[in-house]
């Protein structure tokens, strides 16, 4: 899910080839799962019916006469997607991060991203607390348990937003 | 949101030598909610709390409450302001050693002129409803951190203040007793209308507020309101 919107996102910045957004994409989120090329095309082929992307033909033969373009709609959908917090759970950070970097890969603002990601994960714990006032011991612990993985990730997302500027700077070498 | 403003500090600065503690820092505090402050150490979180309570000026900027402008007053009217509307909390040290725990809780009422019994009266119920009767006539020394801070909001809380500022009033204590004190601080300054003001990086107590507002670089991004 989030690769079609991390592909998305790449586009941004002007048209590509497929291998091109392959590397782009290996480059930036691709620590420990880089992308097939199949999962390229297949991503691009459904981005396309959606009319999230265009493609631009070029002249020639074989596969990499074709260059991805995003669409209006597709700036729209990703705009929505990096404004919109996600719902706290686990495993979180590779969604959030590939936020940040497409925010700041496209001049976007990601402390902004970072805040409103906070603010969902304070609304939350700020409910847990409360049914936890609520509660018997049982409600207690299990909430108690909720709140200490949320404050985790809290905590990550403040280390995050301060180490922005070192991001940025190695994202645009 | 202006029409139950009861806060306000607008666009405010204060420097330090070469640091600006406080760089255009705007926030507005709504009757009866609770206001978490919350960012990194050294972003200005206290000093906009001092702003907020009058105990330190800006440079620039304006605080307003209640339709008064606290940086247009004297120092004598800031001072009976913050004794008749405002109560604090701290981290530690704001409880007078000599005093037993009543007479602390009692003091603030004291120095607004109730007579004896009845601050002692109505201390004594306040240390029973922060669960710390126990304490009353011992010395802050020989009471516990969560019960000397839970002594703390009774005195912050005695004299029923529109506004209570508190600075990381937990942070001295282990989790289980700063949940404590946040409980019972909490439920106490809801249940007399209180406004609180509450400076923390810790995001378990930030979610006893209805809302934050994170301060970075001397300014403050506010949250959405919660409902
Ligand atoms: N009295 C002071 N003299 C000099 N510098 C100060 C003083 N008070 C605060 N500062 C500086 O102003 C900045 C903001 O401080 P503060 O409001 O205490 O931050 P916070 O409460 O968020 O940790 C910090 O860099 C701090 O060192
Ligand atoms: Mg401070």
């Amino acid at each position: 899910m989030s690769v079609s919107f991390a592909l998305l996102g790449l586009l941004e910045n002007g048209p590509r080839h497929g291998y091109d957004l392959k590397r782009s994409y290996d480059d930036a989120f691709g620590r420990d799962r880089s992308l097939h090329y199949g999962q390229v095309y297949s991503t691009m082929a459904r981005l396309l019916k959606n009319g999230l992307v265009e493609v631009e033909l070029e002249p020639g033969d074989g596969p990499d006469r074709k260059r991805y373009a995003i669409t209006d709609a597709g700036i729209t959908d990703i705009e929505a997607w990096i404004g919109r917090p996600e719902k706290p759970e686990p495993y979180l950070q590779s969604t959030l991060y590939t936020k940040v970097v497409l925010a700041l890969m496209t001049g976007r603002d990601a402390s902004e991203v970072l805040d409103t990601q906070r603010a969902e994960h304070l609304r939350l714990m700020r409910e847990m607390t409360h049914r936890k006032a609520q509660g018997d011991l049982a409600d207690e612990l299990i909430c108690d348990h909720v709140l200490f993985h949320l404050e985790a990730d809290l905590r990550w997302l403040e280390l995050t937003t301060d180490r922005l500027d070192r991001l940025a700077a190695q994202i645009r070498r | 949101m202006t029409e139950q403003t009861l806060l306000t500090a607008e666009n405010l600065h204060l420097t330090f030598g070469e640091t600006k503690a406080l760089d255009g820092a705007s926030l507005h505090v709504r009757a009866g909610e609770v206001v978490a402050l919350m960012g990194p150490s050294g972003s200005g979180k206290s000093t906009l709390l001092h702003c907020l309570a009058g105990i330190m000026a800006p440079e620039s900027g304006r605080v307003v409450y209640d339709g008064r402008d606290l940086t247009a007053m004297s120092d004598t009217e800031r001072s009976t302001l913050r004794r008749g509307e405002f109560g604090f909390v701290f981290q530690f040290g704001q409880l007078v050693p000599e005093l037993t725990c009543r007479e602390n809780v009692a003091l603030p009422l004291r120095l607004s002129g109730v007579g004896r019994r009845e601050a002692h009266r109505t201390a004594t119920s306040w240390l029973e409803r922060l669960d710390v009767a126990d304490v009353a006539d011992k010395r802050p020394g020989q009471a516990s951190g969560g019960q000397g801070q839970r002594v703390a909001v009774a005195r912050a809380l005695v004299t029923q203040p529109r506004v209570v500022f508190a600075d990381e009033p937990t942070g001295a204590l282990d989790s289980l007793n700063g949940e404590l004190v946040m409980k019972m601080f909490i439920a106490a300054a809801r249940e007399t209308g209180a406004a609180v003001v509450l400076v923390t990086h810790e995001p378990r107590v930030a979610a006893y507020s209805n809302r934050e507002a994170v301060v970075r670089d001397g300014r403050v991004r506010e949250q959405e309101f919660a409902r």
